[in-house]
């Protein structure tokens, strides 16, 4: 017995000790460090007065039995009277620290006991008098102020007592420090608050002073500026990005997948206006500002013949005249080397330009690519509670105004309307095979149609060609082309919809096939638009070659005749209007790009005007006067048509990646239809269109967009770099004219303005036995890479399996364990290890009591009420109190005090009524063993 | 600045700051808005503690909760009486808990009490269904309405008792990535 009690007495220190060491942590060091000091004074003195305290102990322990009947374990008596000692430090610290010095006199003296006992009487009688006053000053004193009556020895460990005493005013500290987070009616806080602080301020001077104070509110001033600052930050980054509120009002009355076709648009405006930057910056600005103005040569002077019309606007429209011989199309550079006093080489940076708008764009695309796919795994894993989060976190409290709200209603309507087609979508159980064969079907029945175009445009190519040739061929024939693909684009994406309802996908995933299907339809387009520039191209180098030799002549014999004429003056220079020149088939690529994206930009909008804004108009308004139900019937309100569009944007990327080479002011034209269409459809979305029927979320990166659009990257690509390697510059315009090929320039900087090592070293790496090894190298770390991704990839899929299982297998025995509770509860406890006590049935039975069912704190509260008639504060109000902070504080203090953990419980938290914690408890105490 | 004083004294500004996440200023400005909504019935004086009780019409009339469609739900939990009609330490408490400031173990709380539309301490079917019908206005279908409510019980009740426990529904709003940056009113 007497073992025993030592064992629990150690036990109490060390709880204190872990109590104090749990404070040092969280308070100034200093403070810690005398706590320190105190428990190790504490030793000698606890071994002196050891049979002393026994004795009382056994007394005590007599008079216990007798007050509590029904507890009636030993080891119950060991842990009530833990209990029980901190309750009391709780409760009677303070006249335990004024009574400090004078009990650890007493204590060494070895006093009687009865002296001890009358002094215990008198303790109780004021203790409860205390008690009386200050009854809810903290839950831990709630919790426990029903045993503090009977506790009655131990007020000689004066140190301990005081280290108790320091721990409670921490313990105050921290109250008071946290009071703000506690969730309690204000009128419990304030008053909590006042005991706390008088508490504080009574022993603080005692014991040391509250330095932390000081510090904490420096730090909580901190945390909020800290705080205010980001969310002013943050605030300030979202007004940096443009149309963030339109797109997110299309996006509420729309859903998310129309609103990617804007930020796709978003994204496509600042790609082009990087490019517009640096076409901008360092071709055309450097050459209007420092290169030969206009008219002083023939390249940058109207010919004469033309110079009648050159102001017209029909032949402005036409890009002819003026504009044909402006900085804005190739033909109007000079091949000089060096222009102005800065000495800019134009010809170089007209190249490296042309070059770096390829490789911006390039890595620009690939690099989205990459942190959509990255965001789209991270992402990926957290979507056990969609539904959810949609209900408790959607609605933003900050909403302050009608329209905003009006707002955010439709927009989680759409979204709830979002996730319940995708849930609808994986819960429908269908028939597999029949689902199967029409798919099958409609992929046949669609590339039957892809091939059916592509012959028929392969054959109307043709034909043309021979047309060409014919002379006076009717209006039809010339024009054969053009009607047959326009008549194409118009018929076939409707009928790949028609088609692709067989296929009944996901409106998502079916938009990636319509996308897919429309853009392997529009390649032909392309495919024919690249084959007549070809030919156009071919044209004019051999009418080159004629007009070469003409100019050359014409040159020669003005010099002739002026020579001719004897003067020693000077021949008068030909006039650069009159000189005759070459077609310079750079810019008639130009302009063909630049009327093609203008065409389409007017084609796009007058469809938006009629096809949605006066469609809706008329079914609005005529719906009044009509036989049938407009709105609901034939015509009704458009949809917005998103494959169409982003095919669109698509293309007119790709015709911008191959024009602007030739015809570089095409990209401030493509900036500024970016931004009015930006603009314009979204007014024509809000006011014309209806959401679609099936709200769909779109895929949360929107690769597929990107993939697209690297896709044109490449094919636009493959045209230009073909002129730029292997086709010879026209011979009287543009920065290259006078070369062989293009690239020469850079040859030519690298001999003229290199030193000689630098050329060497080019033309090694230039070296095919370089190059060859290189790529073969490159082909090996992509196939590594890969392999190693793909690697991840499967152990990633693993281990989202593995946790997927273990939350069912939890989910599964939780669900066991509500119903077998108490005989598993039993089980465990008859398998914990019995050191702590002799008596295993005895134990059990506490455990059971304390066991999560919520009789023990029951049982305890009314006890507690029974014997000093501190009332809990209100019924509802005190369960709900109590059960937040008990999730935050719970699991560390019992991962600290092991060796008790079902114990333990009642220090961290007051019993209480606590509803729905049925498994919550049981799990701690496998956590803490 | 001088009459800081007389509204509160020094002693009570200081409790009030140990009890709210707010400074010395953002008390007195959330006090003058509190006496903004009726001048009449709240004194300028608050030394004495005087028992002013302002009726949920006013309160949910502030621009922060006109458009909320929970405010009738947030007056009652955090009014002292559970009908809305609070007094100026409610009107903290509340400014308070929805701050920025606070932890998200005191909002998740709250929310819960907010979302626990008959106050029986669980989430149940018909608290989730309200929930729905006031974030969307009622524009969901009664099958879809019960679906979503399916849905959510399915998600985020882990003991299977077809309600959401408190425990229940801070270990999912715990995870929500945005549930502190929306529960929050700017004052």
């Amino acid at each position: 017995m007497g073992k025993k009690k030592k064992c629990a007495l150690q036990v109490i220190m060390e709880d204190a000790g872990i109590e104090i060491d749990g404070q040092v942590e969280s308070d100034t060091e200093s403070e810690g460090d005398e706590v320190k000091d105190k428990t190790l004074k504490k030793q000698p003195l606890r071994e002196t007065s050891r049979a002393t305290r026994l004795e009382r102990k056994k007394q005590e322990k007599d008079k216990e039995e007798d007050e509590r009947k029904e507890e009636d374990s030993c080891s119950q008596h060991n842990r009530a009277s833990r209990r029980k000692n901190y309750q009391r430090e709780n409760s009677d610290g303070k006249k335990a620290g004024e009574e400090g010095s004078q009990q650890r006199e007493r204590g060494k003296k070895a006093p009687t006991k009865d002296q001890k006992q009358s002094e215990n009487t008198e303790k109780k009688t004021n203790k409860k008098g205390k008690e009386g006053e200050n009854k809810q000053k903290t839950d831990r004193k709630n919790s426990t102020s029903s045993a503090s009556s009977n506790s009655s020895d131990e007020e000689s460990l004066s140190e301990e007592e005081l280290a108790m005493l320091m721990e409670q005013v921490e313990q105050k500290k921290k109250l008071i420090s946290t009071m703000r987070n506690k969730p309690w009616r204000m009128v419990k806080k304030l008053s909590v608050l006042r005991e706390a602080q008088a508490f504080v301020e009574k022993f603080e001077g005692a014991l040391g002073k509250g330095k932390g104070k000081k510090l904490y509110a420096y730090k909580m001033m901190m945390a909020k500026k800290w705080v205010k600052f980001n969310r002013d930050f943050d605030n300030f980054k979202t007004q940096c990005i443009p149309w963030e509120m339109k797109i997110k009002e299309v996006e509420s009355h729309f859903g998310s997948s129309v609103a990617s076709y804007f930020i796709f648009l978003r994204w496509m405006y600042g790609v082009n206006l990087v490019l517009f930057g640096l076409i901008f910056g360092l071709v055309i600005i450097p050459e209007v500002l420092m290169g030969m103005p206009y008219g002083s040569m023939p390249r940058k002077t109207v010919p004469r013949a033309e110079q009648a019309t050159a102001m017209d606007f029909s032949v402005l429209w036409d890009f002819e005249g003026y504009i044909k011989y402006s900085a804005l199309f190739y033909g109007y550079y000079n091949n000089q080397r060096t222009i102005g006093w800065l000495k800019y080489r134009l010809p170089m940076a007209y190249f490296m330009v042309g070059i770096s708008v390829f490789g911006y764009s390039l890595m620009v695309v690939i690099r989205s690519m990459a942190r959509n796919a990255n965001e789209s795994t991270s992402d990926g894993d957290d979507d056990n509670f969609i539904f959810s989060w949609k209900m408790f976190t959607s609605w933003d409290y900050l909403i302050g105004n009608p329209e905003t709200a009006d707002n955010k209603f439709a927009s989680i309507t759409t979204s709830f309307k979002e996730s319940i087609v995708d849930e609808q979508e994986s819960n429908k159980d269908e028939n597999i095979h029949l689902r199967r064969f029409l798919r099958v079907l409609a992929n046949v029945l669609i590339i039957c149609c892809l091939c059916g175009s592509g012959y028929l445009i392969y054959f109307v190519v043709k034909r043309s060609q021979t047309f060409s040739k014919m002379q006076n061929v009717g209006w039809y024939e010339r024009n054969e082309v053009e009607i047959v693909m326009s008549l194409l684009g118009m018929f076939c994406p409707p009928l790949f919809e028609t088609i692709a309802a067989l296929e009944n996908y996901h409106p998502r995933i079916g938009l990636k096939w319509q996308l897919g299907r429309i853009f392997a339809l529009f390649l032909g387009n392309l495919y024919t638009f690249l084959l007549a520039l070809m030919d156009d191209v071919n044209e004019k180098l051999a009418e080159e070659d004629v007009v070469k030799n003409i100019t050359h002549w014409t040159l020669l014999g003005h010099y002739n005749s002026s020579a001719g004429n004897g003067s020693t003056a000077t021949p008068p220079p030909l006039d650069p209007a009159d000189v005759p020149r070459g077609p310079c088939w750079e810019t008639t690529v130009g302009i063909e790009f630049v009327r093609l994206t203008v065409s389409d930009i007017l084609v796009t909008y007058i469809t938006i005007l009629v096809g949605d804004f006066i469609r809706a108009c008329f079914v609005r308004f005529v719906n009044y006067c009509w036989c049938w139900d407009l709105e609901a019937g034939f015509p009704s309100y458009a949809e917005f048509d998103i494959s169409g569009n982003v095919l669109g944007l698509v293309f007119n990327q790709g015709m911008i990646w191959m024009g602007s080479f030739y015809a570089p002011g095409l990209v401030g034209i493509n900036v500024l239809r970016l931004l009015t269409s930006m603009y314009f459809q979204c007014w024509a979305v809000m006011s014309s269109n209806v959401p679609h029927e099936r709200v769909f979320k779109a895929s949360k990166s929107n690769n597929f967009y990107m993939g697209l659009l690297l896709l044109i990257l490449f094919l636009s690509l493959l045209p230009v770099a073909y002129t730029i390697m292997s086709l010879p510059p026209s011979f009287d315009c543009g920065p290259f004219s006078g070369k062989k090929r293009m690239y020469e320039v850079i040859q030519e900087t690298i001999e003229l303005d290199f030193p000689l090592f630098v050329a060497k070293i080019f033309s090694y790496v230039a070296n095919p036995g370089l190059i060859i090894p290189a790529i073969l190298l490159m082909v090996l770390a992509i196939y590594y890479l890969n392999a190693v991704a793909e690697a991840y990839q499967r152990a990633n899929a693993e281990l989202k399996k593995k946790m997927q299982m273990q939350r069912e297998e939890e989910k599964n025995k939780r669900n066991n364990k509500a119903t077998t509770n108490p005989v598993l509860q039993d089980l465990e406890d008859l398998l914990t290890p019995s050191t702590k006590s002799e008596s295993h049935t005895k134990q059990a039975e506490d455990k059971k009591i304390e066991s999560p069912n919520g009789t023990r704190p029951m049982g305890k509260q009314g006890k507690g009420a029974a014997l000093d008639g501190s009332p809990m504060a209100g019924g509802r109000g005190a369960a709900f109190s109590l059960s937040p902070h008990v999730f935050v504080t719970q699991p560390p203090m019992l991962g600290v005090r092991a060796p008790y953990p079902g114990q333990l419980r009642p220090r961290g938290h007051p019993p209480g009524p606590v509803p729905a914690r049925g498994r919550g408890q049981p799990r701690y105490p496998h956590a803490a063993r | 600045m001088g009459n800081k004083q007389t509204i509160f004294t020094p002693e009570q500004l200081d409790a009030y700051q140990d009890c709210t996440f707010f400074t010395r200023k953002e008390i007195l400005r959330l006090f003058y808005r509190y006496r903004d909504l009726a001048p009449q019935l709240v004194p300028l004086d608050y030394t004495d503690k005087p028992d002013v009780t302002l009726p949920y019409e006013l309160i949910g009339s502030m621009p922060e909760l006109k458009d909320n469609p929970f405010r009738q739900r947030i007056a009652e939990v955090f009014s002292e009486d559970g009908d809305g009609n609070m007094t100026l330490d409610d009107f903290l408490d509340m400014f308070s808990v929805l701050s920025e400031m606070a932890p998200r173990d005191l909002k998740a709380y709250y929310a819960f009490k907010i979302y626990d539309f008959n106050n029986d301490d669980y989430i149940c079917k018909s608290d989730l269904e309200k929930t729905v019908n006031k974030l969307t206005r009622n524009e969901l279908t009664p099958e879809e309405v019960s679906l979503v409510c399916e849905k959510v019980i399915y998600e985020a009740d882990a003991d299977n008792d077809g309600k959401l426990s408190l425990e229940d529904f801070q270990h999912m709003i715990v995870r929500a990535p945005d549930f502190l940056s929306t529960f929050h009113i700017r004052i």
